[in-house]
């Protein structure tokens, strides 16, 4: 059991992570990713989300008959997101002012619609609310990553505005790391949100063989005399 | 059979239809008003930054007024008042800009004089066009204490149509459009200017309570 759990871990921040392994999500991804603290926010807001969906959607699984199970599930987190949007507006309004633009892009993320039919829909209540949870977590990783290496290529800053995020104790996040920089147009606009997204994946992809690499190597190892033991 | 194999998911898909618009009445209902008076909160705290609060003594938006605007659609003018006078206009402007529409408030005196000028949403382009606002540069405080005679009418350009404002490299139609705004939001007070400056207690409200109360 514990196995699985690790399984769902490993899956959602990087074997199968909705925007590295997946290439799910990349409206709201491109779209929001100008500087790290809006990827942070939007992954944030995105993760709440799809826990509440994974959750719901897991506990209604027995009830839901497949014919039907798509527009129920777009249902349920078109409920979610606009409860979320209506709250945060009412009792959370500086939040809301800048996370405010992302929360109706949240429905278009497809992978909460791809992970409610694929993994909740199929799973205990547990599992399905981890899976949500690594899920987010690993959007928000891959945000943040896009997000952080845009603003600094393109402005020259890192985590601006994060203290309208998190509040006045995320000021020390906000670093000015190449000061007089005149900025790097092509990398704010939405180009550079696809040239940098292209470089992350290869990014992840020589990460990936490297480690299959060094696998296939121990695996030899083991095969030869000193791994014989070992068995 | 058949029929029955249709009826449950019929009535499911019904079921969760009904369940998500009560939810989403219920919570509307509950999120209603508190919405509302963040609204006002953030339209007074827009407002404060094109009038200075040493203006006027009164609740900027108890008496807003309707008229119609330029393009005849009405424009919600606030209007500041001391000792029963108005002292103080503020109303939003617009002008296509770049990329979409700028919306901008514009704060202006009794006499027509400029207290500020903000704007409020753009789509233009970051790094160029946004200059316009006041976070990233002091662009647009250069309009303050200006008026439609000063400069005169030729000058209310940018420096590339030859006229005394400003343009930011690389982005003259940002700048242009706003100028543009700004000058058509104080063509609106020359215009107005007998029905903006009446006192809104000798008419509005208190007439519109009347009337309302006969047609009852």
């Amino acid at each position: 059991m514990s196995s699985d759990y690790r399984r769902i871990i490993k899956d959602g921040i990087w074997d199968n992570n909705i925007v590295f392994a997946q290439t799910l999500a990349l409206c709201p991804l491109l779209a929001v990713t100008g500087t790290a603290s809006n990827g942070l926010g939007m992954g944030l807001a995105s993760t709440a989300v799809m826990i509440a969906s994974g959750l719901l959607i897991s506990l209604l699984r027995n009830l839901i008959t497949p014919q039907v199970r798509i527009p129920v599930f777009v249902l349920i987190i078109a409920v979610l997101v606009t409860l979320t949007d209506m709250f945060l507006n009412a009792w959370l309004h500086d939040l809301h002012k800048v996370l405010g633009l992302f929360i109706p892009l949240i429905v278009t993320n497809c992978a909460i619609l791809g992970r409610a039919e694929s993994f909740a829909s199929r799973n205990h209540a547990l599992p399905a609310l981890l899976d949500g949870l690594m899920m987010g977590l690993g959007f928000t990783l891959a945000l943040v990553i896009l997000g952080a290496s845009r603003e600094l290529l393109g402005s020259g800053t890192l985590f601006a505005n994060a203290a309208l995020l998190l509040g006045s104790w995320a000021r020390f996040l906000e670093l000015v790391l190449i000061p007089d920089y005149k900025g790097f147009l092509l990398i704010i606009l939405p180009p550079g949100g696809f040239i940098v997204l292209g470089c992350l994946l290869a990014g992840k992809r020589l990460i990936d063989r490297a480690v299959a690499a060094r696998r296939r190597r121990a695996l030899e190892a083991i095969d030869t005399p000193a791994g014989e033991a070992a068995r | 059979m058949a029929g029955k194999r249709i009826l449950y998911p019929a009535l499911l898909l019904g079921g969760f239809s009904t369940l998500a618009t009560v939810l989403l009445v219920a919570g509307n209902l509950v999120t209603r008003d508190a919405i509302q008076e963040r609204q006002r909160e953030d339209l007074l705290v827009s407002l404060r930054q094109v009038v200075p609060e040493s203006h006027y003594s009164n609740d900027l938006l108890a008496d807003p007024l309707q008229l119609p605007g330029p393009d005849g659609t009405p424009v919600t003018i606030y209007r500041g008042t001391r000792d029963g006078q108005v002292s103080a206009l503020a109303y939003p402007i617009s002008s296509q800009g770049y990329a979409g529409e700028i919306r901008l408030i514009l704060g202006l005196d009794a006499t027509g004089k400029i207290l500020g000028v903000r704007v409020l949403t753009h789509a233009e382009t970051p790094g160029l066009g946004d200059g316009i606002e006041v976070a990233k540069s002091d662009w647009i405080l250069d309009f303050n204490g200006l008026s439609l005679g000063d400069p005169p009418p030729e000058q209310w350009k940018v420096k590339k149509d030859g006229g005394r404002f400003d343009a930011f490299s690389g982005a003259t139609i940002t700048p242009r459009a706003v100028v543009k705004a700004i000058e058509n939001g104080l063509v609106f007070y020359r215009q107005q200017k007998t029905r903006l400056l009446d006192p809104p207690l000798s008419k509005g409200l208190p007439v519109v309570r009347v009337e309302g109360a006969t047609h009852e």
